[in-house]
């Protein structure tokens, strides 16, 4: 179901938008380019943008789902706890220090801010007597996401001329991003994955406490460290391409679970198909409401993901 | 010391008396002297002589209507800032319940830009009566979702926050789908940025100062009733609801209006009250200290946001962000490993 799903929202991302266009076509403008009005927006935009999407949004997902595992905290999100605004810091940072970056320096940047800021959080909201606290955590990453991101404006403030071009990407946007982009995440992408693939098992045994992961054979320093390596690179990718998005990480594996049940073997697969599929419908949205002009993706999906926030809080007597 | 007044009393102590004292005579002293720096440093004479008339029109232009409606504002701002994150933090007893993590003020700023876009902004009042409606709706859905029987500080933090960001995506639709003019209107209202503010903001605050301030003191005298505990508070005479009822609508009244003439000046209504809650040493959060830091905060930030670290002028909700945040760590910090 999740598959038809996927395929629903590829296919509506690709035909909606300003200039909508029926599915003949825009299948002959795919396939076969005259270098058309249409050929040119859905090869020049709308292609990329849901390629970008489909790699953003399964990246965010499943990194979500790692830090839900990770933190045994069912609120964690790569946007919530700051990891992608640390990822979008220093990606501005290393534009203002070295000129306008190429995507890879891009990428390798936004990878040391995710590893640095996850680290920093993990270490803050862990620590003592309320360290297992699940709202603590979202507020250490409250204050660590409000930090970080004034002070991403104070620099691109600092920066304007060559800074201009992140302004719509910071809120979470498809729109405008190069597929070329993808290239340079691709490293991040794939390590991310083939280390979420190995880890997937271990998830279940780290939900369970450091005790019964201990006693059920798990090396836990060893896949904390993997799965937060792993997490970070997946979202330091989904920035890089598609800006801070939050809230991806927080809906998808809830939905997943909702679905396929609590084992991560299969929550991680599902949220794989969740979350290009909420991506690419946020981005659709975004193209539509008030078309001809767009919201960023980010701002659909904080307006979809917020109430799920709200309602996940609801249902936790524990918080 | 206790003083009365007919069948009011208050009790006085010493430090934060001091302390507000010493908040204020800072407050005032870094005002006059914020008043002869800026791109055309002024001498103290010059300053006043702008206020009896003698200077010339340019002066009397940059320091009458330029740099005095900037500091007014900063300090009224920051003192309805701290003295709702102070009413705030007192009636739900949690140290971290401030305007902006309880998405009171996102809320506010919601609907102030909706005003805006919508073009009903000409009048003063209106601006003012959106971004009262907006809080108001805002604080009653997050007490409203996280009300479950009764109230857990977190939970409230947490819808709050959920809201917050419901608030600020509804800011961003709204100006991306608000043409040009209003678009860099809303946007330059947003940054919480006190330059290029007027008179008429400057009356909107102090309105809401006027008006809520007072009642706000007077029924806080019941706070310290209410930390003993409902009980206790009630069989001193407390109506514990309704004074709990009107606090929360005087903090969300002070932080709407702040918010409609200053912009979200982020974090001050967190940091003032904590402020000055240490430097007084008092269990509760004193309310009148709040209000004295929480000026002095705002314009502190302002005179580094306008002195320009890096050479460049920032919003003062730049700089209040960081320092915020900052002590938010800090506290979670201290809470986590005391």
């Amino acid at each position: 179901m999740a598959v038809v799903l996927l395929a629903g929202t590829v296919l509506a991302s690709l035909l909606l938008g300003t200039k909508s266009a029926d599915l003949g076509s825009t299948w002959r403008a795919l396939v076969a380019p005259d270098g058309g009005e249409l050929a040119s927006v859905v090869h020049g935009l709308r292609v990329p943008r849901t390629v970008l999407g489909v790699v953003a949004g399964a990246a965010l997902a499943v990194a979500g789902a790692q830090f839900q595992a990770l933190t045994r905290n069912a609120l964690a999100d790569p946007g919530l706890l700051g990891v992608s605004a640390g990822a979008a810091l220093a990606i501005v940072a290393g534009t203002a220090l070295l000129g306008a970056l190429t995507p890879p320096v891009a990428a390798a940047a936004a990878l040391v801010g995710a590893l640095a800021t996850s680290t920093v959080v993990f270490t803050l909201a862990t620590r003592g007597r309320h360290g297992g606290n699940p709202a603590t955590l979202i507020i250490t990453g409250v204050a660590v996401t409000t930090l970080l991101a004034s002070l991403t404006t104070v620099i691109a403030l600092s920066d304007q001329a060559s800074l201009d071009s992140y302004r719509f990407w910071l809120v979470g946007a498809l729109a405008g991003r190069e597929l070329s982009l993808l290239w340079s995440a691709l490293p991040l992408v794939v390590f991310g994955a083939l280390v979420a693939g190995g880890t997937a098992r271990r998830l279940d045994a780290l939900v369970l406490g450091d005790d019964v992961a201990r006693a059920l054979g798990t090396r836990v320093a060893r896949t904390r460290a993997a799965v937060t390596c792993s997490a970070a690179a997946l979202t330091a990718a989904a920035v890089a391409l598609a800006g801070p998005v939050t809230f991806v990480g927080l809906v998808a594996p809830h939905v997943a679970r909702a679905l396929v049940g609590p084992n991560y073997t299969r929550v991680l697969p599902t949220c794989l198909v969740l979350g290009p599929v909420l991506v690419l419908a946020a981005d659709v949205a975004g193209r539509l409401v008030i078309a001809p002009s767009e919201v960023q993706t980010g701002v659909v999906m904080a307006l979809l993901g917020a109430p799920v926030l709200v309602a996940v809080v609801r249902r936790r007597a524990l918080l | 010391m206790a003083v009365r007044v007919g069948t009011v009393s208050v009790v006085l102590r010493p430090r934060p008396l001091i302390v507000t004292a010493l908040a204020s005579v800072a407050a005032v002293g870094l005002a006059l002297w914020s008043m002869t720096v800026g791109e055309l440093p002024l001498s103290p004479g010059e300053v006043a002589a702008a206020f009896t008339g003698d200077a010339d029109a340019a002066v009397t232009y940059i320091v009458v209507d330029v740099r005095l409606p900037r500091l007014v504002l900063a300090v009224l701002a920051g003192a309805a800032f701290g003295l709702a994150g102070a009413v705030l933090q007192s009636v739900t007893g949690n140290p971290l319940a401030s305007p902006d993590l309880l998405g009171v003020a996102a809320g506010a700023g919601a609907a102030a830009v909706t005003c805006i876009v919508l073009g009903f902004d000409g009048s003063a009042a209106s601006l003012s009566l959106f971004a009262l409606a907006g809080g108001l709706l805002t604080a009653a859905t997050v007490f409203g979702l996280a009300w479950r029987g009764g109230m857990r500080g977190t939970r409230m933090l947490l819808v709050g926050i959920g809201l917050g960001a419901v608030g600020n995506a509804v800011t961003s639709l709204l100006i991306a789908s608000a043409g040009y003019e209003d678009a860099a209107r809303a946007t330059t209202w947003l940054i919480g940025d006190l330059s290029g503010r007027g008179w008429g903001d400057v009356h909107r605050v102090g309105w809401a100062l006027l008006v809520a301030g007072p009642p706000t003191l007077l029924v806080g005298r019941s706070l310290r009733s209410l930390r003993l505990g409902d009980a206790v508070a009630a069989a001193l005479g407390v109506r514990i609801t309704r004074a709990r009822v009107a606090l929360l609508l005087l903090a969300v009244v002070l932080t709407a209006c702040a918010t409609a003439g200053a912009g979200p000046i982020a974090f001050v209504g967190l940091l003032a009250p904590l402020i000055a809650a240490r430097a007084s040493a008092t269990a509760e959060t004193p309310l009148v200290a709040s209000a004295a830091t929480g000026a002095l905060l705002v314009l502190v930030s302002d005179l580094v946001a306008r002195s320009g670290p890096l050479g460049l002028e920032l919003p003062v909700g730049a700089v209040t962000a960081v320092l915020g945040a900052v002590a938010l760590l800090l506290i979670l910090h201290r809470a986590n490993t005391a």
